[in-house]
């Protein structure tokens, strides 16, 4: 484990988590989920857990950011709050 | 009330990085966690089962009625979603899209119902359709194969590397759902129709429970493999690393279907007249 990548890894997590709370385009939130799925996989394959990154690869950054921008394509872009 | 929402988040996010410092060190050989069930898997999986991959062995052999019900809860979380989006009423308003395609004319129908979907002459389109979308198709036309070849790799190999039953049948719903984005929902149903994909993830959940069953019928414990050596012709420990290959198989019918079925219920909001 190289912790110069962890630590950037774990602040891009961090930086990724904010912007998801904070921003009001949910399309633009549900690709950041994506990226945030990604940002834990790399974690979990950094830490050997590599069956454990690999589902989060394909059901975190794959399939679940296709239905979170699905439904958001059927409801609302534009957050209330 | 922004402030208390705040100031709770704090507090309770100091305390849980406050109770992480309790936890044994990474990859400490000494925590609880590693002396006693670790140790067992490390030295018998493989005596036991005959798998090299000890996380494939623990998941789908030791601790198998766990993903058993995982398999289940996904498929519940299809049924949900079914039940609560399924929308079988049929507007009278209802209209489609046709474009003309020497021309680029596009006419809307009213009561189109039993207008035929593509004619030489007439194509019909998506709400959301936008010209010059040839790139976008062929490119994904070339690549959900391969997508395909590779999740079954990834169910089939799941003794040897990282993957198996749920990681193969996700990549194997979602090259699907490539092809349901590229091409459209009509498109991907005559492929691989609504009763298709739920029959396809119902027969998984029941390979799971049947694998089960059978070794029940056999004389021992519900999903204990070893004695399914009788119909495998082998002997108990490789009948566990077959038995575990058939699971696998399920797992990955079931979870394919139930993406499947979930995308087509979220993007066309249960009517299944046009997708994303």
């Amino acid at each position: 484990m190289i912790w110069q990548i962890d630590v950037i890894i774990l602040v891009m997590v961090i930086i990724i988590a904010i912007g998801v709370i904070s921003i009001k385009n949910l399309l633009s939130v549900g690709i950041l989920f994506g990226a945030y799925s990604f940002m834990m996989c790399l974690l979990w394959a950094i830490m050997g857990a590599v069956d454990v990154a690999f589902t989060e690869a394909s059901v975190g950054a794959g399939v679940s950011t296709v239905f979170l921008i699905a439904a958001i394509f059927r409801t609302s872009r534009g957050s209330k709050d | 009330m922004k402030i208390i929402g705040i100031i709770t988040i704090l507090l309770s996010g100091s305390i849980m990085i406050y109770s992480t410092l309790d936890f044994p060190e990474w990859g400490d050989p000494l925590s609880p966690a590693n002396t006693h069930l670790s140790v067992y898997y490390i030295e018998n999986s493989m005596p036991d089962t005959s798998v090299p991959n000890i996380v494939t062995a623990i998941l789908a052999d030791y601790r198998s009625y766990d993903t058993m019900f995982e398999t289940t809860v996904i498929f519940a979380a299809g049924l949900a979603c079914f039940l609560l989006l399924r929308n079988f009423r049929k507007k009278k308003k209802e209209y489609s899209l046709y474009r003309h395609i020497p021309t680029g004319v596009t006419l809307k129908i009213k009561n189109s119902a039993d207008l035929a979907d593509d004619t030489k002459l007439f194509q019909r389109i998506d709400s959301t359709w936008v010209p010059f979308d040839l790139v976008t198709r062929t490119a994904s036309g070339l690549i959900v194969p391969f997508i395909q070849i590779f999740a079954l790799y990834v169910i089939a190999h799941g003794h040897h590397s990282p993957g198996g039953g749920f990681q193969g049948g996700v990549i194997f719903g979602a090259a699907f759902i490539l092809f349901a984005i590229s091409y459209s929902l009509r498109e991907s149903l005559k492929i691989i129709s609504e009763k298709t994909a739920v029959i396809l993830s119902c027969v998984g959940v029941m390979i799971y429970a049947g694998t089960g069953l059978l070794c029940l019928l056999f004389g021992s414990n519900f999903l204990n493999y070893g004695s399914l050596a009788q119909i495998l012709f082998t002997d108990p420990v490789s009948a566990r690393s077959l038995a575990i290959l058939f699971v696998e198989i399920g797992v990955g019918l079931a979870v394919a279907g139930v993406m499947i079925w979930l995308y087509y219920n979220i993007s066309s909001s249960g009517k299944y007249n046009q997708g994303l």
